[in-house]
């Protein structure tokens, strides 16, 4: 039941995070404090209440489909750490495999 | 592995099973969240804002016309529509997005549960549409160093131009049942997929540029068997031909693992146009943990009865039904029908006919004058720098007879040329028939003056020998001469 240091590897994994061996080990129990705090939340909550996922109950809200402005490509690049012909240079993907 | 397996051979053990997975460039003039336009092949990262680069902060909102064309594409797939969906949040770490994750739907599509027919070589095959959903596209990775491919690559440059194109996902049901004949009912589906979107106007559907991309699932099921197989996902099918090609060489690769007792493994495979071939990606039990959650930043979407019955009468006639009706208005051949098809002239010669010429007058030239000189030019039909209105106008030139076939084509002609309308065309460059029955008849004259043993053939009553003398008359004329009239003056000079 619960998290477990191998789930842990995993997400750190799909999260492109390094985790050591340890750090997985101490991260599980945290995390399942964690979840079941949020677990105490359903049992408060009832069958008769419908679950949200946002806060105001609204629907449609929607944009003209009409173009507005853009950045100029140097803004767009400005926070970049790393770029080239006009692009963002990344490090090799899938590097890892 | 090189597939060894015979293709006829491996259906008397396997059934395929497909999966066929079509996203569409949607062409709304702005993208899907954000007010940047989506024009194809602008310098790269020109059409990016702080909502479709991901910064901090910013907040996205639904494209209107995005949900419209959503909408109107569910109702010609017969999905039915959700009262009420959300999107949401798919999660992946990969720089074609800089949120690291990809806005889009996930167990509340817009459309689902739809079908469409298909007809291959005589047989109705009906398609089951899973769902088809929105979400937005990534932005565009340039490999560098190595092979260029993403293995083997030193770093990567990204564009964003392309993240937040509006995108919809067509997902099939699993497609059983279709045998040997699975690679042409994908092939079909594809097809009728791009006429079907194009008829709606709501986007390219340009296999060659990207607005249509299909995914291939292909699994082999041993027959008798009730369980599915394990199946693969090929990707980079980006041509109608290829949707083919690919399933049968899935197929054939597949069969043989089984037949040696292997296992086939579960995972994303790219097609190789030119080799016919496919090869592995990455693993897809590890791509398929994406944590999906509803995206908070984005109100649901509640579409309203009325506004979707009111968008079900913006439906175009459905293309198969469209081309059967035309076919028998027209009284074509399955053949003479299926040319004007084939060549992409249909929407040209509705048009053609719909401005005055006749079907057989409209297909003649827009399949054959128009086809060629599209061919030769490198270019699609409907680019050529003529309307239908023009094509018929020059038909009616023919049937007034003031040109002939042959002029006709000279009109057509100085047309692209941008000389003009028809009638210009005809003024400018002195192409009219010679109607002048002073000048035919002083031609026909001398003609059979030049040529007395033919003419006294034809006293003779060898009515067929006039042929050459009327070619030597439209000679003499410079072509502009109504054979008919070429041909009726020499009989009666001569009867």
């Amino acid at each position: 039941m619960g998290i477990t240091a191998d789930d842990v590897a995993r997400l750190g994994a799909l999260a492109r995070i390094r985790l050591t061996e340890q750090e997985c080990h101490d991260l599980a129990p945290e995390l399942n404090v964690i979840l079941e705090s949020v677990r105490s939340v359903s049992e408060v909550a009832g069958p008769d209440v419908p679950m949200a996922t946002h806060a105001i109950p609204m629907a449609n809200v929607f944009r003209d489909d009409v173009v507005t402005g853009s950045l100029t490509q140097e803004q767009a690049l400005s926070g970049a750490p790393d770029q080239e012909d006009g692009r963002f240079r990344v490090p090799q993907i899938l590097g890892e495999e | 592995m090189t597939a060894t397996v015979d293709y006829d051979d491996l259906l008397t053990r396997y059934e395929p099973v497909l999966g066929l997975e079509v996203h569409v460039e949607l062409n709304t003039n702005s993208k899907m969240f954000c007010g940047c336009p989506t024009t194809f092949g602008g310098e790269p990262n020109t059409q990016v804002c702080p909502v479709c680069l991901g910064l901090p902060g910013s907040l996205p909102v639904i494209n209107c016309k995005a949900v419209e064309s959503a909408i109107r594409i569910g109702l010609a797939l017969n999905c039915q529509i959700a009262d009420w969906c959300r999107m949401a949040r798919k999660n992946y770490f990969y720089p074609d997005m800089t949120k690291n994750f990809q806005t889009s739907q996930y167990d509340e599509p817009i459309a689902f549960d739809g079908y469409v027919d298909l007809e291959v070589e005589g047989k109705t095959y009906r398609v089951e549409i899973e769902r088809a959903h929105m979400e937005e596209d990534a932005g565009k990775a340039l490999h560098v160093g190595g092979s260029g491919r993403i293995h083997g690559a030193e770093y990567s440059l990204i564009d964003y131009n392309r993240a937040g194109v509006p995108l919809i996902e067509i997902v099939t049901k699993p497609v059983k049942g279709a045998g040997d004949k699975a690679p042409e009912v994908a092939k079909a589906y594809v097809s009728h997929l791009r006429d079907l979107l194009r008829a709606l106007g709501v986007s390219d559907v340009r296999m060659e540029q990207g607005s249509l991309r299909c995914d291939a699932n292909v699994s082999l099921m041993p027959i008798g068997s009730e369980v599915l197989g394990t199946r693969t996902e090929t990707k980079n099918v980006n041509s109608l031909r290829s949707v083919e090609r690919s399933i049968r060489y899935e197929m054939t690769r597949q069969a043989a693992i089984l037949d040696d007792g292997g296992k086939v493994k579960q995972e994303t495979r790219h097609f190789h146009e030119g080799e016919g071939n496919t090869s592995p990606g990455r693993s897809k039990e590890e791509a398929e943990d994406y944590r999906y959650f509803a995206e908070p930043d984005l109100m649901p979407i509640a579409p309203s009865r009325e506004w979707v019955e009111e968008l079900r009468g913006t439906l175009p006639e459905p293309p198969a039904e469209r081309r059967r009706r035309l076919q028998a208005e027209w009284g074509f051949s399955d053949i003479d029908f299926g040319g004007i098809v084939s060549s992409g002239a249909l929407d040209l010669v509705d048009a053609t006919v719909v401005a005055g010429a006749t079907p057989g007058a409209s297909r003649k030239w827009w399949v054959t004058e128009l086809a060629r000189r599209a061919n030769e030019a490198g270019v699609e039909l409907d680019a050529l720098a003529i309307t239908p209105a023009q094509v018929a106008a020059v038909q009616g030139l023919v049937d007034d007879g003031k040109v002939n076939d042959k002029l006709a084509r000279q009109v057509i002609e100085g047309v692209l040329a941008g000389e003009g309308e028809p009638a210009e065309v005809v003024e400018k460059r002195g192409l009219a028939v010679v109607s002048d029955e002073g000048a035919l008849s002083t031609a026909v004259d001398e003609v059979i003056e030049r040529n007395p043993e033919v003419a006294d053939k034809i006293r003779a009553g060898k009515v067929q020998a006039a042929g050459a003398l009327i070619g030597q008359v439209m000679k003499a004329m410079k072509g502009q001469a109504d054979a008919a009239k070429v041909r009726e003056l020499i009989l009666s000079k001569l009867s």
